[in-house]
This record gives C-alpha cells, sequence and structure tokens, in this order.
C-alpha cells in the first residue's frame, strides 16, 4: 500500500508521459500478483466496491469534523478524497498491519455492509495524509493522476513490447486483476483468448474539421454523412448455433443494454456495428432532449418505451457472421473481421446485409446516407442543407476518407466532424461560484439570464432578469483572472458558495441548441453553454430578451 | 480593560488607504503614500514607497532601502523589538514592537490608548525558523490576525522534513537540476539555512533576483555558506544536480530553459493542496509556509487570550467560525490589498 501511495503521489505530480510510463512500468516489475493488477484495475477506473463509497467517507469525516470546517474546507480544497485525508484526525495504533493492496481489495469485496465502515476507519487512523488520499482515491473510483485510459494501455504495450492495438482488442475482454494478461506481456503465458465473449470494440473517434483542413483536403478522397445528435453506439450480436446474444454499447464501452430493451429487440443481425442511436417521433429524428428522457433508466416502462421510442443509424460494420455450410453439412457461424477493409467496401457490405436481412424495411434501423462532396463550396451547401433538413434533428457533416481503415483511437485525416456554426445569445451575468481544483481561488462558474419585463403590483413595467443556464469554459486564463477580478468588485449578495453580482456585465454565449425546460424558470435550457465573447462594452440593457429568444428557438 | 471609551472599534478604523490609528492619525502597513505610517514587514503587499514618515525595525527599513532606494520615505523612525514610544497625535497612543516570526524583522504592533491594547499582528508564524526571531505572545484585549492559511486542512509540516524531501530528491535523480521556486524576501533566506543545517555543504546557486537581500541578511549576521550567482557559471551544464533558488516567476519562464534537465520544486503553503501545487506545475512541491497553519492560529488565540479577535485577509469566515464556537469574540476586519492567494 505504502508503494502504491509513493507511485501515485509520483505520478500524480510528473508532467511528462515517458517519466509516468517509465514509474509505472517499474512498478509492475517490482510488484507481486494480484497487487499490481488491482491497481491497472483503478487506475483504468474499474475498481469499485458496494459499500465503499463518496458518501460513506463523508459521513464518516462528519462524525469527526465541525460541518461547517468541512463545508468550507471542502470548498477550498475542491476535492473529497483530499478534504478528508488532510482532515481525518491521526490515531496511530501500535498493533497496526499495513495491508497490501490484494488483502485491502480482497477484504473490501468480502466485506458485509457493517464490516466496511470499521475497515476504514482502522486504516485512515493510521495512515499519513498522501496514504488516506491513496487509499480514498482507490475506494471512491476516481483516480485522476493524469493518465488516460488509452495511455495506460500503452504503457502496458511498452511493458510486454506489443502492439497497443492488441491490448485494445483483448481489454473488453479481460477483467482485473489482469494476471493472464500481464503474464503474457512478460512472456510467460499466451495471448488470453476472448472469442467467446460478447464485448465491446474500442470505435474510431472523429477529428473537428479546421479551416486549414478544409484547405487541405482532397475532396475526390472523402465522403459525407450527415452528423446525427444522438449517442454513438456499438451494437454487437453474436450468433451460437440458433442463439442471438446481444448488447449495446455507449462509445466508451459502457453496457447499455437494459435502457434499450426496443432497440435489442429489433435487431437480429449477427456483427459488430458502429452507429448512432436516436429517438424518433412519427419517423422523424426528434431532439437529443428526447433520448436524454430515455438514458440512464436502467428498467424502461412500456410507456416511456412507446413515449419515446428509439432506434439506430448505422455507419460502420467492424465484422459480420455469415452462415457457412462446412463438412457433413454442419452450419457454422463464422465471424469475419471487416476493420481492415476500406471505408466504401464496409459501408456496401453493411448496405447489402440490411437489404436482405428483415430489417429492410424496418423505419428504426436504417443506414447513414452517403454523399459525395467536390470541394469545400459543396461541403457548406450539404451542411446548410442537411442541418435545415425538415426530416429530422441533425447537428452537422461527418467527413470520411473512403479508403481508411477501421483504427481504434482517434487517427488522423481519417475522419472528421464538422458541426454547424453554434448559435449565439447575449446574456448577462447573474451569479458567480468559486471554480473546482485547480480553479479553486477564481471566480469562474457563472450564471446567466435574459431579460424578461413584468408589471409589479402597481402596474408598472419592470425588467428583471431569469436564468437560462451556467457556463464555465470558453475564456482564456487571462479572461479568467479579469473575470474573477470582476466579480469581487461586483459582488452585490452571497448564497453560502455563490456571489451575486451587479447585473452590469454582458457574456455572448455560444451553444449548440435551446430547448424547453422544466428546471428552470425561464423554462429554457441550452445544450453546452460556453463563453463565446465577454462584452465588456454592452451595456446589460442591451442583453437579448427572453420572450424574443424563446419565439426565436421556438419554445413555447 | 476595555470599556464603551477605549474600546478599539472607537479608535481603529478601515480606510482606503488601510487600517487607519485615528487618535495618533497614522496607517498601519498602507497601501497607498500617507502621511504617517507604521510598517510590520517588508513584503511588497505591507511595505510601500512614498509614506513621509515610517516607523519599523531597522530590518524592515533596511529591507525597504535595499527594495525600494534610500529615499523611499522622508523620514524614517527605527524602533528595536520591545521599545516603547508615545506616537505624535491628537492623543497619546504608545506603541511597542514584538517579533512576529514571518521574516527578518517582522514585527507585530501594540498599540496601547487610554488603557487599552490592541496588538495587529501583520504577518506571523509559529513554526521554528532560523532566518528570524520567533513569535513572541503579547497580552492584549483585541489582536488582529491574519487567516491565509485558516482552514483546517492546513497542517504545515516541520521545515527539517521538507528539505528532507528535497535532498532525497537529489539522491533519486542526481543528474537534474533542482530549480526551487522561493521569494526573495524570507523563503530564500530560510531555504538556505535549512540545507545548512541539514548538512548541505555544497554550493547553492542564486537566481539574480535573490541576490541584494541575500547580502543584505548577510549584513545583519547570517551566514549562508557558499551561494553563487547563476549569472556567474560559465558552463550551465555544470548545474546538473545542483540546487538553484529562483523567484516563482523565472520556473516556468525563458531563464530556466537554459539549465540542464530542470526539476522543478516549488516552496510554499499552498502546495499542501494538490491542485494548487500542480497549478504551479511543480513536480516537487514543497510544504514551507511564511505564516500560520490551522493549529497554530488557534493556538496563538488561545495562548495570547484576548477578548476579541479581528480576522484580516484569508479565509476569515472559518476561523470566526471556530474562535466563536470556543466563546470568544470574533470578527472579520476587511482590508483591502493584501496578497490573498496569489502569493504569500
Amino acid at each position: 500500500m505504502n508503494q502504491l501511495s509513493q507511485l501515485l503521489d509520483a505520478l500524480y505530480f510528473t508532467p511528462s508521459h515517458l517519466a509516468k510510463s517509465r514509474l509505472l512500468r517499474d512498478y509492475l516489475a517490482q510488484t507481486p500478483d494480484p497487487d499490481r493488477g488491482w491497481v491497472i484495475a483503478a487506475l483504468a477506473g474499474q475498481l469499485h466496491f458496494p459499500f465503499f463509497k463518496r458518501n460513506t467517507i463523508k459521513q464518516l469525516i462528519l462524525e469527526r469534523t465541525d460541518p461547517v470546517l468541512f463545508q468550507m474546507s471542502y470548498d477550498y480544497v475542491g476535492e473529497m478524497s483530499e478534504t478528508v485525508a488532510h482532515l481525518w484526525p491521526a490515531a496511530p495504533d501500535a498493533s497496526f498491519n499495513m495491508p497490501s493492496v490484494g488483502e485491502f481489495v480482497a477484504t473490501l469485496q468480502q466485506a458485509k455492509k457493517d464490516e466496511v465502515e470499521p475497515y476504514l476507519i482502522d486504516l485512515l487512523n493510521n495512515l499519513t495524509p498522501t496514504q488516506r488520499w491513496t487509499l480514498l482515491k482507490l475506494g471512491s473510483g476516481g483516480l485522476r493522476v493524469g493518465l488516460s485510459a488509452r495511455r495506460l494501455k500503452h504503457i502496458l504495450a511498452e511493458y510486454g513490447q506489443v502492439d497497443v492495438a492488441e491490448i485494445e482488442k483483448l481489454w473488453h475482454g479481460l477483467a482485473p486483476p489482469f494476471t493472464h494478461l500481464l503474464e503474457w506481456l512478460e512472456g510467460r503465458a499466451d495471448k488470453p483468448d476472448i472469442s467467446d465473449k460478447l464485448v465491446f470494440h474500442p470505435v474510431l473517434l472523429a477529428h473537428p474539421l479546421q479551416t486549414d483542413d478544409i484547405e487541405k483536403l482532397d475532396f475526390s478522397q472523402y465522403t459525407a454523412e450527415a452528423k446525427y445528435d444522438g449517442i454513438r453506439v456499438q451494437i454487437v450480436v453474436k450468433q451460437t448455433e440458433s442463439i442471438l446474444e446481444k448488447a449495446l454499447f455507449s462509445r466508451t464501452g459502457d453496457d447499455i443494454s437494459n435502457a434499450f430493451p426496443d432497440v435489442l429487440e429489433r435487431f437480429s443481425l449477427p456483427g459488430v456495428f458502429d452507429g448512432e442511436l436516436l429517438a424518433f417521433t412519427d419517423g422523424k429524428i426528434s431532439s437529443f432532449n428526447d433520448l436524454q428522457q430515455r438514458l440512464n433508466k436502467k428498467k424502461p416502462s412500456k410507456k416511456l418505451q412507446s413515449d419515446y421510442p428509439c432506434g439506430l443509424i448505422l455507419y460502420d460494420v467492424l465484422s459480420i457472421s455469415y452462415n457457412c455450410t462446412g463438412e457433413k453439412d454442419i452450419t457454422q457461424v463464422i465471424p469475419r473481421d471487416l476493420t481492415h477493409l476500406p471505408l466504401c467496401d464496409r459501408q456496401q457490405i453493411l448496405s447489402n446485409q440490411l437489404a436482405q436481412s428483415i430489417l429492410a424495411n424496418d423505419h428504426f434501423i436504417s443506414q447513414s446516407k452517403v454523399f459525395g462532396v467536390a470541394d469545400s463550396v459543396e461541403l457548406s451547401q450539404l451542411r446548410e442543407t442537411l442541418c435545415n433538413d425538415p426530416s429530422g434533428y441533425i447537428e452537422g457533416l461527418m467527413l470520411k476518407r473512403k479508403d481508411s481503415q477501421y483504427i481504434a483511437g482517434r487517427p488522423k485525416g481519417v475522419w472528421y466532424k464538422y458541426k454547424r456554426d453554434a448559435q449565439l445569445v447575449d446574456a448577462v451575468m447573474m451569479y458567480a461560484q468559486r471554480g473546482h481544483g485547480k480553479r479553486s481561488s477564481f471566480y469562474s462558474d457563472f450564471t446567466f439570464g435574459l431579460w424578461i419585463e413584468e408589471r409589479d403590483a402597481a402596474g408598472i413595467l419592470k425588467s428583471r432578469l431569469l436564468p437560462i443556464g451556467k457556463a464555465y469554459s470558453g475564456f482564456t486564463d487571462k479572461e479568467l483572472k479579469a473575470l474573477d477580478k470582476w466579480v469581487r468588485q461586483h459582488t452585490i449578495g452571497r448564497f453560502g458558495p455563490v456571489k451575486e453580482v451587479e447585473k452590469a456585465l454582458v457574456f455572448e454565449v455560444a451553444f449548440d441548441a435551446a430547448h424547453s425546460s422544466k428546471r428552470h424558470k425561464s423554462g429554457v435550457a441550452l445544450r453546452f453553454p460556453r463563453i463565446h465573447r465577454i462584452r465588456w462594452d454592452k451595456p446589460a440593457a442591451e442583453a437579448d430578451q427572453l420572450v424574443e429568444f424563446k419565439q426565436l428557438q421556438g419554445i413555447d | 480593560m476595555l470599556n464603551a471609551v477605549n474600546h478599539p472599534q472607537r479608535w481603529i478604523e478601515v480606510r482606503p488607504a488601510g487600517l487607519y490609528c485615528i487618535p495618533a492619525e497614522t496607517y498601519i502597513d498602507p497601501m497607498l503614500p500617507v502621511e504617517h505610517a507604521i510598517v510590520t514587514h517588508g513584503h511588497a503587499d505591507h511595505a510601500r514607497a512614498g509614506h513621509t514618515h515610517v516607523w519599523a525595525t531597522p530590518e524592515t527599513l533596511a529591507i525597504m532601502q535595499t527594495r525600494y532606494g534610500k529615499k523611499h520615505s522622508i523620514s524614517q523612525h527605527k524602533l528595536q523589538y520591545g521599545e516603547r514610544v508615545q506616537l505624535e497625535g491628537v492623543e497619546p497612543v504608545f506603541m511597542t514592537f514584538y517579533p512576529a516570526g514571518h521574516i527578518l524583522g517582522s514585527a507585530q504592533v501594540l498599540l496601547e490608548y487610554a488603557g487599552a491594547r490592541l496588538v495587529i499582528s501583520g504577518d506571523y508564524k509559529r513554526t521554528p525558523d532560523p532566518s528570524c526571531a520567533a513569535f513572541q505572545a503579547v497580552a492584549c484585549d483585541v489582536f488582529i490576525t491574519e487567516a491565509t492559511f485558516a482552514l483546517p486542512v492546513f497542517q504545515h509540516p516541520p521545515l527539517e522534513d521538507e528539505i528532507q524531501k528535497l535532498l532525497h530528491s537529489l539522491d533519486i535523480f542526481p543528474h537534474r537540476a533542482h530549480l526551487v521556486g522561493v521569494y526573495a524576501l524570507g523563503k530564500c533566506q530560510r531555504i538556505l539555512l535549512g540545507l545548512r543545517t541539514a548538512g548541505y555543504t555544497k554550493p547553492i546557486y542564486l537566481h539574480g533576483a535573490m541576490l541584494k537581500l541575500v547580502d543584505l541578511y548577510r549584513q545583519f549576521g547570517f551566514d549562508f555558506g557558499h551561494v553563487i550567482p547563476v549569472s556567474e557559471v560559465a558552463d550551465l551544464a555544470s548545474l546538473s544536480g545542483e540546487i538553484v533558488l529562483a523567484p516563482p516567476s523565472a520556473l516556468h519562464d525563458r531563464w530556466s530553459r537554459k539549465l540542464p534537465d530542470v526539476l522543478t520544486c516549488m516552496a510554499s503553503g499552498w502546495m499542501q493542496v494538490r491542485a494548487r501545487a500542480k497549478q504551479r506545475n511543480a513536480e516537487l512541491p514543497l510544504m514551507v509556509s511564511d505564516h500560520c497553519d490551522w493549529r497554530e492560529l488557534l493556538d496563538s488565540i488561545d495562548e495570547i487570550n484576548p477578548t476579541e479577535v479581528w480576522v484580516t485577509h484569508g479565509r476569515e469566515d472559518a476561523l470566526i467560525h471556530a474562535v466563536s464556537q470556543s466563546g470568544r469574540k470574533a470578527r472579520a476586519l476587511r482590508l483591502i490589498g493584501y496578497a490573498d492567494e496569489i502569493e504569500e
């Protein structure tokens, strides 16, 4: 546990990827199983304990500290584990033995609910603040030491001198403590076999299309598709004799099958498909807001399923299973990997498979239409046309290289996304709150609103602001400093950590979409709002009016 | 004893230029040029140039001269620790300086008026510091305390522990230049003395911004051993595996790029909060503070045992809450302009 604490502390403060890699590989080489495998799981965000949650720790610390001082400390530090690590009153016990990582994990995984707290208390009493931080980070799952899951796989690949693509392919078929994987990487075992598992395959991600990309692109090598505003999913169907096993994964590999039984029920093509999950109304693609009603509902009711029916628009296929008649006339289902084929071939195979299947006339399952574009003018025209298409909500274009293979990760020059221009609204800053962590000393989270005219009790017309959203990005560090100063000088009230400011500063807020919301008094919610410009020059009274904004957005 | 006439809230007020003693017609640590100023210590957020009369310890006046030149004020009045003087003004006020333990020459100011005793502690700390006189608890009715690190998460470790961390890192990375970010006044000299006390005898290299003040400390009798300005090093590659002290602003500046394989260290009380250390891009954060941590603040107040505590610059809310919980009267004294969060 102590070595792990030193490792995490060093990883946290070391900025260089190379140095992080060296630190972790040294640790793997020196640490026995299963400890090192659990550490990999923790770094990958895959270590969870049912009774050791953020709230468990919060309750324990509140029993030991003044709640007001705890809250102030937490607001300042910005992070629960570190706050508790510093605040916990040390009470060392001479008979204490430091558990290994493996012992720690085993104890917590086997412990009954009422055994967890005494175990944690004993540990926290006996550890140093840095060790406490390690322990709490392990437990609460958010081990942020500047090492992404992708970097972690690269480091494992370096450790075993293998191609990172091999690790990517295996990853979702393996489980902690990764003993077999580590043995393979050290040349002491065969490569793990995951062919019998229903697993997520890491997806190909797009780069945003920049202005200088447009100038350089050879358009004859690319095709365009609509960029749908749903969520990226992968549907995996595996056939063993006549039994179909199915799963739906999010782009990060989370299994979301439970939330969409209707979609899985419908889909029966064996293979691995890449596409967009969308909600539909009357055969048209409906807004992301509708889809959101279905997300994170682990057991959707029949009513919810029929109110917000969902379907797929597929754009790629990673593998397909063919029925083959082999020796002695036994029919076998053979999966065929298609990732090495060029995109246009994969699109053709997808199209043929859909046409031949019972999905051919299913309105909820279709293939994304492919367009040719000759130059940048046609590109903008197509984007304009698609975004204004009456058949449903589309948020831009995808541009994909025709001859590209399906490569996991974010390869350069393969897929581009070209979103429609953001919409803008001039809103007035109303409240400000300090950021967390790195920004804990700055007022960096801003609530802004639009004007509404109302008659007061005496019948006199008065203007006031109603909040429409909150943003904490879009400004430079220099602007952040200036905003922070402005907030401190223009505070007129305080509600706990929130400062109310003079209604005098206008933000030009960029957002992707606006929709009606019951949560805000204004009745409007913005999708992905960010500060586009700070209008130091603009009088607040000239910011936008809520009524006009709603009319423009078609919200009643 | 406090009464309706002599309560400091009747004769001390906060003005735009700073804290003001009405009967003595004198400011304490004013931010703007004034006629009469008492300066608690030499840090730039307390000591400004351009006053007419300045009262300070001999060390603080020397620091102000080094930083702002001989003419930083028209008339300079030296006052030793423990020496009691009557200030000129409309009514008699007596002033005495006591060591604050913050940096060389740092003083707490005891003001006595009509039988009431007010101590303005300036910045202070209780952790032993070889570069200045130790804080002295002074009995008073009202104690004005800073609150820079007034949250229970702040527990500053002893200087020796942090010096060991630095030396340990030199063992692990013997070829990397260890560039330590320190403020030129106070922190720099404290780290130098800490290293020497820990038995580090090699030369220590200094950024140009450190030199004048290190020389000044020498005049007050401090021995830092062999220190060499980086500007006098012919081959900078020879700094591999050496300790270099520089102001925080130089850590990520062009200046530091010429040093061999730099390992960035930062010595500051803020380094205890990980996100803050990250913000400074410190690879080796050293928790060395010139201010009290949470425990020291509470213990000092208990030891001094004033009737009332006034809290300035920093996290007033937490300290006021904790002091009030113990049954003592506490309130915020909002002063403008003191370095709160960006620097110590």
